[in-house]
């Protein structure tokens, strides 16, 4: 993939690339620190219809969202062959009583029955995480099992 | 009435009546330098009334001003993206240059102010306001535009004509020979060379040296190295605006960022007194004679930016709509004009019809510029959409 990088002398740099649906996509990062995310117009790829303000959380939180979808359709794939078993996601929203906790004191495979694969964090993938991985807010687990496991799964993170 | 109070009055009368005047401009969203300019007139000479205590304060206060607008200036780019930006955009800087500064000193020519007046209002008419195409720019979301990278290279590239031309207009109006003025140019060129070349190399020296974690050990720091520098330049005859440019841009990394941040109020408060002071020496009663001028000179100059920024824009392979935009962004003029013109009015060798005319040409422009920008994406569509059937909508 081919993105574009360009200074903004005295505001930061804009990285972004074309899709193929001929929209023009992308960051701008701000000298002070900040992110914006940028979406061009359909009629008009040069200008842009939305630049939405991000914090660091967010933007994290956005990438974990995208890269998270891909592996999770990766997976699929992989699981089509054996009926019953899906795959699904979970994020780690504030408040979670597992959040800054072991992934372990969760006990999602006893209790349920259903996998955790990977995490993503921060635009990265845990693959494999074992029982001491500490969860933080805005982590996507990605979890095998059973329709009814997963839903298992998700109240346990949800509510302990 | 004792003359200190009477000047304690009368500033805090000034300064309140500004903080109204920024507060209103902030409501309609629009630049607050043609307000000032605006207050000035009101409150000087051949004014609504005249404030005599705060003339002299007025005088010192708007020309830190001026070092301080000069010194935030430089702090803003990198010695990098000078560099850079020069490299990149200097084909449509050179146009930018003949097409914007030959209608003011035509102009100035015509009315009869000689070869000084011309020089003065070449650069009033030629350089754009980078505050408020900056603000433009952000509040019309347009940061991320595909156009955005080219016209802030312009800008670059017009704040470092600044640096040249600043020092020869200080020659000129010092009433130096050609040969003084040749070694004033000479100077000046060594000068942005050397510190381009420090602040490339060694940068983070120079931060080094003013830097602190100290917040009040950093300011006076650098208001201190930034008086110094201007008043050294100024010693040298280069103009003490350009001293303190160069000295923004020495410093750079995270020393330029908090520096910014540190001198913003102090910048806000002294511009705000240099605009006014500028507006306290012209007699309001000397623009309606210069006002069809000026409003002349505001058309051609708009159109005349437009041109700039839509051949600079054609130029990277912009469509239509963004080369339109490059343009309309650039048409505002402000602060600098009016340190252009405050320079000329201070050395007192040019006459008071031009202080007038800069003065209402920035007022128009100020206001103009900002209004293009926005309504010319609406307009441009209106103009063209005949030419693009809009496509069925996606059921």
């Amino acid at each position: 993939m081919n993105v574009d990088e360009t200074d903004l002398p005295g505001l930061g740099r804009r990285k972004d690339f074309m899709t193929a649906s001929g929209r023009r996509i992308g960051v701008v990062e701000y000298r002070e620190g900040q992110s914006e995310l940028i979406v061009s117009t359909w009629d008009d790829p040069d200008t842009c219809q939305a630049s939405i303000p991000l914090t660091a959380d967010e933007a994290a939180t956005l990438g974990n969202l995208l890269g998270g979808q891909h592996l999770a359709m990766q997976l699929s794939e992989a699981h089509r062959e054996i009926p019953g078993i899906v795959t699904r996601q979970f994020s780690i929203a504030s408040g979670s009583p597992f959040e800054n906790q072991p992934m372990g004191k969760a006990c999602i495979r006893t209790r349920s029955g259903v996998s955790i694969v990977a995490i993503m964090r921060e635009g990265e993938v845990v693959p494999s995480p074992g029982p001491d991985v500490v969860l933080h807010r805005g982590d996507l687990l990605v979890a095998v099992g059973t329709q009814e496991g997963l839903d298992t799964a998700a109240d346990i993170l949800r509510n302990g | 009435m004792d003359p200190l109070a009477l000047t304690l009055i009368e500033l805090g009368a000034v300064v309140f009546c500004l903080g109204l005047l920024a507060r209103l401009a902030e409501r309609i969203g629009m630049s607050p330098i043609p307000l000032y300019l605006v207050g000035g007139l009101f409150f000087g000479a051949g004014g609504f009334m005249e404030f005599k205590g705060i003339q002299e304060f007025a005088h010192i206060s708007g020309e830190i001003g001026v070092i301080l607008l000069l010194l935030m200036l430089g702090l803003e780019y990198t010695a990098t993206e000078l560099v850079t930006g020069l490299r990149r955009s200097w084909q449509a800087g050179v146009l930018d240059f003949i097409l914007n500064f030959l209608p003011g000193a035509g102009l100035a020519i015509f009315l009869g102010w000689g070869l000084v007046g011309a020089m003065v209002m070449g650069g009033v008419t030629y350089i754009s306001s980078s505050g408020i195409a900056a603000k433009v720019i952000t509040d019309l979301g347009r940061v991320g535009n595909r156009e955005t990278p080219t016209i802030l290279s312009i800008l670059v590239f017009e704040d470092l004509a600044m640096a040249l031309y600043l020092p020869i207009l200080t020659a000129i109006l010092a009433g130096v020979s050609f040969l003084g003025g040749l070694q004033t140019v000479g100077i000046s060129l060594a000068v942005v060379t050397v510190v381009l070349m420090v602040a490339l190399r060694h940068g983070h020296r120079v931060s080094k040296a003013v830097h602190s974690e100290n917040s009040e050990v950093f300011l006076l720091n650098l208001l201190g190295a930034a008086l110094l520098v201007a008043g050294l330049a100024s010693a040298l005859q280069v103009s003490a605006a350009v001293g303190a440019f160069m000295l923004g841009i020495a410093i750079s990394g995270v020393t330029a960022h908090n520096a910014t941040r540190i001198l913003e109020p102090l910048r806000d408060l002294f511009a705000a007194i240099f605009f006014v002071a500028f507006g306290l020496n012209t007699d309001p009663s000397s623009i309606p004679p210069v006002i069809g001028w000026a409003l002349a000179l505001a058309l051609l100059t708009a159109v005349t930016k437009m041109l700039t920024g839509y051949w600079a824009a054609k130029r990277v392979g912009i469509a239509v709509p963004g080369r339109f935009r490059a343009g309309a962004t650039l048409i505002a003029r402000g602060e600098f004009s009016i340190v252009i013109a405050g320079l000329a009015v201070a050395s007192g060798a040019v006459l008071p019809e031009l202080a007038a005319l800069a003065t209402a040409y920035v007022l128009i422009m100020a206001i103009l510029g900002p209004l293009a920008a926005k309504y010319i994406e609406p307009l441009v569509r209106v103009w063209r959409r005949p030419a693009k059937p809009q496509p069925a909508a996606v059921a």
